[in-house]
């Protein structure tokens, strides 16, 4: 019961989820505008499950006054704040959750992001030290895409032919070299993939059902 | 500088957020904390908005299509992951997402990872009018793929001729690698010079 009818019911689905492919006609066509819905509303509810969970463990946190269990309160707060307006109200324009998310959510999401430019720096300067060949293609093809990509990298090369400036190198890097390689590992990896997916239809690799 | 509250309300998260480049402080522990709750509110309100109102409230309760409630079930059932002792009932739930899933991936990886990068790759190196340079890319390119899959092919040892083209897969690879790298630290410069343009010239009004 636990383990078998999880296995069944990958199987079935794993199974009608191709045969639609081939048989784009009823009932399978209707099969997989309806197996699509049920995915995104499970993935929803496992959004919820999330949600939940990290809203438990916090509540937790500030019943047993654990260390920084005045952050967690931060976190229920921006929650709620965030959750309470956006369910009842909408997320259309003019509404809080849309004030929130324009005035909070955005500028946060973006900064977090951009302080990796920082990190990323220093890594980059580990990664890109000339030791090996290797790690001297790395270099070249890392700079050149960066100078590429600014308008300094024209600049210092503007004695250069039209053609032939940093960004139309950056341009060629990004095109030729860089894609036959993109090529290559996706290919692997797509190979892979399929690979993963037959042995999960199959019940031969079952570690999504967890223990027990 | 600007009045609007809203503007003031990003500025603040921003500068606390940049003051982690200084050490781990209270003002950045307080914005990651916020920003962790406001975007789990965030995609709680999206998911119910855009999934579970569409797809299952309205089929379910506006149109009374009855198949609706399997979803609804399943969605219980991942729900009651969060009861140790009924817990395994949310495996039901991710069986159908894992084998609707891999059902898909076997058909769309197959087709664009797979033969749609063939496709690409098996074009003609010198079609008609092409000039010498598209030549000799088209080469690279083919060349590249070829000895990048050799790299990683590893039933045979990267011996001999194997390990003579798998070396030059490498470089394809090297090269390849560095350009992401390079293109990854340029997208966050660029955010990074949107947020600093944000706080000099919509908040500071400076620039």
């Amino acid at each position: 019961m636990r383990r078998e009818i999880p296995l069944i019911i990958t199987f079935v689905c794993g199974i009608t989820m191709i045969i639609q492919f081939f048989i784009p006609h009823w009932p399978f066509s209707d099969v997989k505008s309806y197996f699509q819905h049920t995915y995104m509303i499970i993935a929803a509810f496992a959004m919820i499950l999330g949600i939940c969970n990290l809203t438990r463990l916090h509540i937790f946190k500030i019943r047993d006054r654990r260390e920084n269990w005045g952050y967690s309160i931060v976190l229920l707060v921006g929650l709620a704040i965030m959750a309470i307006p956006g369910l009842f109200q909408g997320i259309h324009e003019g509404t809080m959750f849309e004030f929130l998310f324009k005035n909070a959510h955005v500028p946060m999401n973006s900064t977090m992001f951009s302080l990796l430019a920082f990190f990323v720096a220093s890594a980059s300067y580990r990664a890109f030290r000339a030791r090996t060949f290797d790690a001297a293609l790395l270099l070249i093809a890392g700079f050149a895409v960066m100078l590429g990509r600014a308008p300094i990298g024209d600049t210092l090369t503007s004695f250069m032919p039209e053609g032939w400036q940093m960004s139309d190198l950056a341009n060629w890097i990004m095109a030729f070299p860089n894609t036959a390689g993109q090529r290559a590992i996706m290919m692997g990896s797509g190979l892979g993939i399929v690979a993963t997916s037959l042995r999960v239809i199959l019940g031969i690799e079952r570690s999504y059902l967890g223990g027990e | 500088m600007t009045a609007d509250i809203g503007t003031w309300l990003a500025a603040f998260l921003t500068l606390c957020i940049f003051s982690f480049l200084y050490k781990d402080n209270p003002f950045y522990k307080f914005a990651e904390h916020l920003f962790v709750g406001i975007s789990a509110g965030y995609w709680l309100c999206y998911h119910f908005w855009n999934t579970v109102k569409p797809n299952l409230y309205d089929n379910l309760v506006e149109k009374g299509e009855w198949q609706y409630l399997l979803p609804l079930f399943l969605g219980i059932c991942m729900l009651l992951r969060l009861f140790s002792k009924i817990g395994w009932f949310s495996r039901w739930a991710i069986a159908f997402m894992i084998g609707s899933g891999a059902g898909i991936m076997i058909i769309t990886y197959l087709q664009s990872n797979f033969l749609e990068q063939i496709k690409s790759t098996l074009v003609s190196l010198d079609p008609a009018g092409s000039s010498w340079t598209q030549v000799a890319n088209n080469s690279l390119l083919f060349i590249g793929v070829v000895t990048g899959l050799v790299y990683f092919f590893f039933s045979k040892a990267h011996t001999g001729i194997t390990g003579g083209v798998a070396r030059v897969g490498v470089v394809f690879l090297m090269i390849c690698f560095g350009a992401s790298f390079g293109y990854t630290v340029m997208a966050r410069i660029s955010l990074l010079i949107g947020r600093m343009y944000f706080l000099l010239h919509n908040w500071l009004g400076v620039v």
